[in-house]
This record gives structure tokens, C-alpha cells and sequence, in this order.
């Protein structure tokens, strides 16, 4: 296990974001400036969608004061303007995640382009093939390889892509803190695996996957490596051609962009070889009246009018982070992820999920308070104004796993203060007392 | 926090750990077709709370009345404290106000606050009204009300 010493993106000569350009951060975005119930918002729920600075605000706006038009379509002035904005969007947040600008496709969120994949992969299966295409069929007898600690949107696509084809959904269990069972992954990937699909970071436990490790064995069996990066690209460095996957998802929403967009990353050669999910407009080179040929990727796989000026928004939050600095943020993170896990382990009757402190964890924890429901925690801390996750955070089977049906979850970013964590520290300490729980002095 | 504790009444937080009513835990299975017995399964899937609720009609004085209710169930404070407070008022209510006060509970229930309880009728679920000015947790509050109105149905009709 990594420690947070010694954290993967590690370069000793970059440090953390400190306190004082947090708060100066902190002004860029004008939603975190109120008050609810009384008291200063504490907004620790960016996990599930995160702010936006007025920059990424105002480029989504000045798209449409000044640029607006259909993209890849007409030849007038504006369409071109708002193509090359697509277009540049495109090659900046490519850039962001270390790929090439024909290597992302634009989806709606990190749920739609894992669905997309299952689809195509579903199409190539019902005999949509030539051109490579044979190598995404799965047929009964093939295996998809998951993990236990998936996030619904990474687990029921590839039930649905099983059930479909006759293909058999297994998952690489996790042990009691959270962390996968590589020796059991060891045993469960064979000849018969074909994808093998995971989350980079836990939207849950808040640790990060060893991606290596599970690539060279997917590699060692020719299966197709799929990454959950929704949790990862908005807090940590990534690059995809350097952790080497075959396909990548993330979202806008969760990295300070708009709702509405995210995207898909794959490698070309695989792009262009995957049958298209959605067909129709935009897509193709030439179609009759009996059939169409298709345009290689991105274009194959973004059938429609796109969603143009949020991609122009997401651009200018991946800027807007760039210039900030990844790695500071992702230093930043973990330090506030400790100072979570430390202090709510601290409270009695507290149990966190996930890393122990000291342990490799991203700017997230998600606690059960014993003896009070999670919804009863979120309450009494909304009261505080503190916003935070209630709920089995779309991981159902994992909560299972921990023996819990719903948990709390407080996520950081760059954005955050110190204080504010503390603030949440304070709050946690006297929910048991509220809600006339005597102390069992029971950890679970 | 005067807001919070409009919400968490005492008599909720004692209800949510007391949880009075039957235990249907130890309970045989309902056989399929029972006559005046009905049983409903709620979920709430937001958060996971969840109850199973088994509700008997006979006859007494009044003519048809709730005899008696059991329950099992996993949740929230407010889910457990409403399912607690509902098994406690219900036996012995004639079939027919149960009902209307079932009803009354749902309107206070959606009324952004708006509605005043009638603590006649809803006894000590008049503590809940507090709830409906948070709309995210009046499914919590629902829960073993809804259990309850599949449950009296299937009741009545004698079948399951």
C-alpha cells in the first residue's frame, strides 16, 4: 500500500495548494458564497457534481452570445467559429487526460459513454462486424471481469451486455477495508475474459486502484481494459496512455465543468474498428437508401447535434485546473482526505470506509455513524449547512459488502478549506448525542 | 437548531428507538390468500429504508376495525418513528376513519407545511408535521403509511 507520503504522482518539488490560494480559489466561484439555514455553506459534496468558477460560467455563455451555431454542418461564418470552438474544446480537454484529439468522443456523462461501449460492444455481438469489429463480440462462455466496489453505472451495463449476448458477468471481490483482492483477480482472469472494467478511484471507499497491475493481467490474456475515471480525472493528474487502458470514461460535471457533457477515451485503432452505438446524422460518409458507411472517430460516435457549448465549458474547466496545477490539487486533496479519515475515526462510534488513516486515499470519506441512519446524519449536518452525500451513492453491492445498506459521505476539492473539514469534524461529534444514542463505545 | 427539532420531536426520537407494534420478524410467512390479513413490502430506493408490514381486520363493536399490526423494517428515524407511532393508533380504528386518516396524513404529509395536523385524528402521528417541511423525507415519513394502505386493502378484499 502507498502511503500518502509517497503519493503515485509524487515530485517532491511540487507542493500541495495551501490554505491561502484556497481561499483566493474560493472567490472564483460565486455559488459557495451564501448561506444556508443561517450559516456559511460547506460544500462537501463534489463528488457527486462539483462547482463552477465563473470562468467556465462565463465561456459557456460567451459560446452562446457570440459563437452559436451547428457544429460540423453549413458553411456560413458562425457554423465555422462554432466548430472551431468544439473542435479546440475537444483538443484541450484531449490533452487534459494525455490523449489524441481523435481519441475522444463526446458523451453526455461518464454513465452514457460506459454505455456506449456496452452497446457497441453489443452491436459487434449481434453480428455487426468487419472491419476488426469481431474482436468486441462476446458470444456465452466469454467473461466480463468487474469489481465489487463498482458504481452502478460501471456494473449494470455490462449485466445488461451479458444478458445479451450470454456472456458471464464475474466481479474481483474487495476485503473488509475496501481494498480489491488482487490474488482472487489473479485467479478470475483467464482466456475467457474479454473486458475487464474498473474504477480508477472509489466514488466510496476514496482509494485508488492499481491500475498497472490489473492492466498487465488483462494484457497477459489479450482482455480489453475499460477505466472508470469519473472519480479520478477531476482529482488526481491522469493520463491514459500512460496507465495504458483500451477505453476511458469520465465526466464534466464532477471536474468543475456544466452538466450535460463528459466523455469517452479509446484507443484510435479501436474506435475506428467499434461499431457505432447511436447512428444517424453526423455520423457518416455516404448512405442510401439501403444502408450508410460511417465516419472514423470521434465523429462515428457522435450521432446528432452535440452538446457544443458545454464541451466549449468543459474546455475552460480543464484549463481552469491545468493552470491551478493537478498534482497540486490531487497533494492538496489527500491531505484533506486525511484530515477526514483521522478525525472521524476519532469519534466515537464512527466507522470510515475504505483506507485506514495513513493510508493512500483521495479527497473523500464515507462514514457510518452507529446507531443513526445516514439520512438522519445528512439532516442534522444540512441544518449546519453542511452538504454532504446520504445514501448508498449508487453502490449498492459494495454497501452490502460492508454490511451496510447507506452510508454519509463528505468529497472534497480545491475549493475546500481546512476549516471547513473541521466544521464537519465538530458537527459529526454531536450527532450521536442529538439523537440520544448512548455511547456503545462499539466501533463497528 | 429549532428547525431540526420541530423535526426530531422527542416523541419521534423515542418511537425510532422504541419501535412499538408486533415484531414481524418472529412470524410464520403469510399464507397466500389469508381472509382479512394483508401484508406490503415498501422501498424506499433514495436510501435503502425499507419495511414489511402485515395488518389484520376483524370485527368488534364498531363494526370492521384494524385488530392488529406487525412490522419489520430497516431505516431512518423518521421512517421508524412513523411506522412505531402508526402501529400504535391503528388497532382498534374502524376500517373506514383508518382510511380517512391515512388520507389526512398524505395531504399534511404533501403540504409543504401548509396544512394543519388534525391531532384528533392522527394522535400522536401529529408530531410528524414537522416533516412536510422537508420534502426530501416525506417518503421516509410515507413509508409505513403506504405499507399500511396496501396492507388494509388486500385486507379487506379478503384475499390477498
Amino acid at each position: 500500500m502507498t502511503t500518502v507520503s509517497t503519493p503515485v504522482w509524487g515530485d517532491s518539488r511540487i507542493s500541495a495548494l495551501d490554505d491561502d490560494e484556497v481561499r483566493r480559489i474560493r472567490t472564483d466561484f460565486p455559488v459557495l458564497d451564501q448561506e444556508i439555514n443561517g450559516k456559511p455553506l460547506v460544500y462537501l459534496d463534489s463528488s457527486a457534481t462539483s462547482q463552477n468558477p465563473r470562468s467556465v460560467l462565463e465561456a459557456e455563455q460567451e459560446f452562446y452570445e457570440q459563437r452559436n451555431a451547428a457544429v460540423h454542418r453549413g458553411a456560413h461564418h458562425l457554423a465555422v467559429e462554432a466548430t472551431d470552438a468544439f473542435e479546440d474544446a475537444r483538443a484541450t480537454v484531449a490533452r487534459f487526460v494525455g490523449v489524441a484529439d481523435d481519441e475522444l468522443i463526446w458523451t453526455a456523462n461518464a454513465t452514457a459513454g460506459l454505455n456506449l461501449l456496452a452497446y457497441s460492444f453489443s452491436n459487434a455481438s449481434a453480428g455487426n462486424v468487419g472491419g476488426g469489429a469481431e474482436r468486441f463480440a462476446l458470444k456465452p462462455g466469454d467473461e466480463v471481469l468487474v469489481t465489487e466496489m463498482e458504481h452502478h453505472a460501471n456494473l449494470i451495463p455490462w449485466q445488461e451486455l451479458c444478458r445479451r449476448t450470454g456472456a458471464t458477468l464475474r466481479f474481483i471481490p474487495i476485503d473488509d477495508a475496501g481494498a480489491l483482492r488482487l490474488e482472487e483477480a489473479a485467479k478470475l482472469v483467464s482466456g475467457r475474459t474479454k473486458i475487464l472494467a474498473f474504477t480508477h478511484t472509489s466514488n466510496v471507499l476514496g482509494n485508488i486502484n492499481p491500475v498497472d497491475v490489473l492492466v498487465r493481467m488483462a494484457r497477459e490474456v489479450g482482455a480489453l481494459v475499460v477505466l472508470d475515471a469519473c472519480q479520478s480525472v477531476p482529482h488526481l493528474p491522469v493520463d491514459f496512455k500512460a496507465l495504458d487502458v483500451d477505453f476511458a470514461v469520465f465526466s464534466g460535471h464532477k471536474m468543475l465543468g456544466p452538466t450535460g457533457i463528459g466523455a469517452v477515451f479509446g484507443r484510435s485503432e479501436l474506435l475506428n474498428a467499434m461499431p457505432p452505438f447511436l447512428t444517424g446524422g453526423s455520423m457518416i460518409t455516404k448512405v442510401t437508401m439501403e444502408q450508410a458507411e460511417y465516419l472514423p472517430s470521434p465523429q462515428r460516435f457522435e450521432a446528432g447535434t452535440q452538446a457544443i457549448s458545454q464541451a466549449v465549458a468543459l474546455a475552460s474547466a480543464a484549463n481552469y485546473l491545468s493552470e491551478t496545477g493537478m498534482e497540486r490539487v490531487a497533494l492538496r486533496e489527500a491531505e484533506l482526505g486525511q484530515r477526514l479519515v483521522t478525525g472521524l475515526t476519532a469519534i466515537d462510534g464512527v466507522r470510515v470506509l475504505g483506507p485506514a488513516a495513513g493510508e493512500e486515499r483521495t479527497g473523500l470519506a464515507a462514514f457510518d455513524v452507529a446507531g443513526v441512519h445516514a439520512h438522519d446524519v445528512g439532516q442534522y449536518l444540512d441544518e449546519l449547512g453542511i452538504a454532504v452525500r446520504v445514501g448508498h451513492h449508487c453502490a449498492q453491492p459494495l454497501h452490502r459488502r460492508l454490511g451496510l445498506t447507506a452510508s454519509t459521505r463528505a468529497s472534497t476539492y480545491l475549493y475546500t478549506t481546512t476549516d471547513e473539514v473541521d466544521v464537519l469534524l465538530e458537527a459529526v461529534a454531536q450527532i450521536r448525542p442529538y439523537f440520544g444514542v448512548t455511547a456503545t463505545g462499539g466501533k463497528a | 437548531m429549532s428547525g431540526l427539532d420541530s423535526l426530531y420531536q422527542q416523541l419521534i426520537l423515542e418511537h425510532s428507538k422504541a419501535r412499538t407494534g408486533g415484531d414481524l420478524a418472529g412470524l410464520p410467512a403469510l399464507a397466500s390468500g389469508t381472509a382479512g390479513t394483508g401484508e406490503s413490502h415498501q422501498l424506499n430506493p433514495v436510501c435503502g429504508d425499507e419495511i414489511t408490514l402485515r395488518l389484520s381486520v376483524g370485527v368488534n363493536a364498531d363494526g370492521q376495525a384494524v385488530s392488529e399490526i406487525h412490522w419489520h423494517g430497516d431505516g431512518c428515524a423518521i421512517s421508524m418513528a412513523s411506522a412505531s407511532i402508526l402501529s400504535e393508533i391503528a388497532p382498534g380504528m374502524p376500517t373506514g376513519p383508518f382510511h380517512h386518516t391515512i388520507d389526512h396524513f398524505r395531504e399534511l404529509m404533501r403540504s409543504r407545511g401548509k396544512l394543519e395536523a388534525d391531532e384528533e385524528l392522527l394522535q400522536d402521528a401529529a408530531a410528524l408535521a414537522g416533516v412536510a417541511k422537508y420534502p426530501a423525507r416525506v417518503k421516509c415519513a410515507m413509508l409505513a403509511w403506504v405499507a399500511a394502505e396496501d396492507a388494509l386493502r388486500q385486507a379487506e378484499s379478503g384475499v390477498e
